[in-house]
């Protein structure tokens, strides 16, 4: 598995597009720290960023990388390799160098900045923990829809589809199932809402931890008690480690049993 | 060194395989021949374990091919449209192919054999489609392994890359290797091969030599016979 991962990861290395990734990160990152000087309002800002945009790259790239690569997955399948490794070492791969591209390109202007110094290091930290978690959870979902459908463009679509519903109107229908059930008391389904979508949980627990929960009135006091606390962010550290593996292990199941 | 037991695979609603049955012994060319869309690449896959067929045994070298994938270490395949990634250099390819199978050092001779010192440092990319055949060609050959399955080894390639193969082929056989061939040039296949297998709707319909198989249709020669099958069958 390894060593597919090295030529997976080698090969994206080479491409224009990870090296365009990791420049709109670092510019993004050089202009919020040195054209504002206010280091939470950049933070906020970098997350509103992050939610959307690693959920749609990881989408995309995850989709566009495992077609590109369909005759070289061939070749591979013919040599004595395990399925799984084959698959899993290409997920790896591509999960592994936009992570890195995050990491990097807004880690380099935080340091230049002097984030070891500045008490916004968790903050940021749990930034990059969380847009880390989101490329392997899309990266993941991608590559299940490309193993699912043979015809590129379904694929395309599917994977639109699935980042749009997340990421926007998952939002919506949660939205308007608490205005719709008002009267009833919502807390637990709004916190369970929450985490079966990673998206929505990565905003909450980045919100919770920068000092604007206070401006979510009740229902932030209700989410504060339960993602402020060491219990509520182990809880939501495993529900984004599930969104991780339950796709991951979908890729395997779904390897092995595919013709080429 | 092939056992293959009711072998059943379905695509979808169209049966490719139905209930095919076949051995191979060991060492010599067999041709697998039939008309498109009969089953050849099928099959062909089945072996390699990249189709998952719906029902049957498949066996290479006394090994069930369902337990894991270190068989494949024993065979060495030649794809039926050679397509590399295209960003990949020709040496950085055939290295990578090593450090994923092992060591070897037939590839030197390989390359000067078909001539492709000056392609090493292109990319893949840029390559002609008979060049590409010729690194296809290189990969299989590079690992010495008993069992050998060429899918349509001739497509794209010039004259002289043709002797070349045909003797190259033959070296192997002396070797004592089992070569399976798919081919639909027939004078090819008439020169080189042992033996033909012949696919109809999915099963065996011949195995045998082809003077077997020219009594056997009362044609005088080989192209013949093979119209012959197929005209009787109305393919």
């Amino acid at each position: 598995m390894f060593k597919i991962l090295k030529y997976s990861f080698y090969d994206l290395m080479r491409s224009r597009w990870s090296y365009v990734y990791f420049a709109f990160y670092l510019l993004l990152g050089v202009v919020l720290l040195f054209l504002n000087n206010d280091l939470s309002k950049a933070v906020i800002t970098l997350m509103n960023v992050i939610i959307v945009l690693v959920p749609l790259i990881g989408t995309i790239f995850g989709v566009m990388y495992y077609y590109n690569s369909k005759e070289f997955t061939e070749l591979l399948l013919a040599q004595p390799l395990k399925r799984s490794s084959i698959f899993l070492g290409q997920y790896l791969g591509v999960a592994i160098s936009l992570s890195m591209s995050l990491i990097l390109g807004l880690g380099i202007p935080f340091v230049f900045y002097g984030l070891f110094m500045s008490n916004a290091i968790w903050d940021f930290s749990l930034l990059l923990i969380t847009g880390t978690f989101l490329t392997l959870i899309f990266t993941a979902l991608a590559f299940n829809i490309a193993l699912s459908n043979e015809n590129r463009i379904k694929g395309f679509g599917y994977a639109i589809l699935l980042w749009l519903f997340l990421a926007i109107i998952y939002d919506g229908i949660f939205l308007m199932s608490l205005i719709i059930f008002e009267d009833y008391p919502l807390d637990k389904l709004s916190l369970i809402g929450t985490m079966l979508n990673p998206i929505d949980l990565s905003r909450t627990l980045i919100l919770l931890k920068l000092d604007i929960s206070a401006l979510l009135g009740y229902t932030g006091a209700v989410f504060k008690q339960f993602f402020g606390t060491n219990f509520g962010l182990i809880v939501s550290f495993s529900a984004l480690t599930l969104w991780v593996i339950l796709p991951v292990l979908r890729i395997t199941m779904k390897a092995k049993k595919k013709d080429f | 060194m092939i056992k293959i037991k009711e072998l059943y695979k379905k695509f979808g609603k169209n049966e490719v395989l139905s209930g095919l049955n076949l051995e191979i012994g060991e060492g010599g060319i067999f041709a697998v021949l039939g008309p498109n869309g009969s089953g050849k690449t099928t099959l062909i896959k089945c072996l390699l374990g990249m189709v998952i067929p719906n029902k049957g045994d498949v066996s290479v070298l006394g090994e069930n091919i369902k337990k894991d994938s270190n068989y494949r270490h024993k065979i060495d395949y030649l794809p039926q449209i050679a397509n590399f990634p295209n960003n990949l250099r020709v040496k950085e390819l055939i290295t990578m192919i090593k450090d994923l199978r092992g060591k070897t050092n037939l590839d030197q001779e390989l390359i000067s054999l078909f001539k492709l010192e000056p392609f090493l440092d292109k990319k893949l990319g840029n390559l002609s489609g008979g060049t590409k055949q010729k690194v296809n060609l290189v990969l299989t050959f590079m690992f010495d392994s008993p069992l050998v399955i060429l899918d349509e080894p001739t497509s794209g390639l010039d004259p002289i890359s043709l002797l070349r193969l045909k003797k190259l082929i033959q070296a192997e056989k002396a070797k004592g290797k089992t070569i399976l061939i798919t081919s639909h040039i027939m004078s090819f296949v008439e020169e080189i091969s042992d033996e033909i297998v012949f696919l109809l709707e999915g099963k065996i319909y011949f195995k045998g030599t082809i003077t077997e198989l020219r009594d056997k249709t009362n044609q005088p020669d080989f192209e013949h016979a093979i119209a012959s099958i197929l005209t009787d069958n109305h393919v």
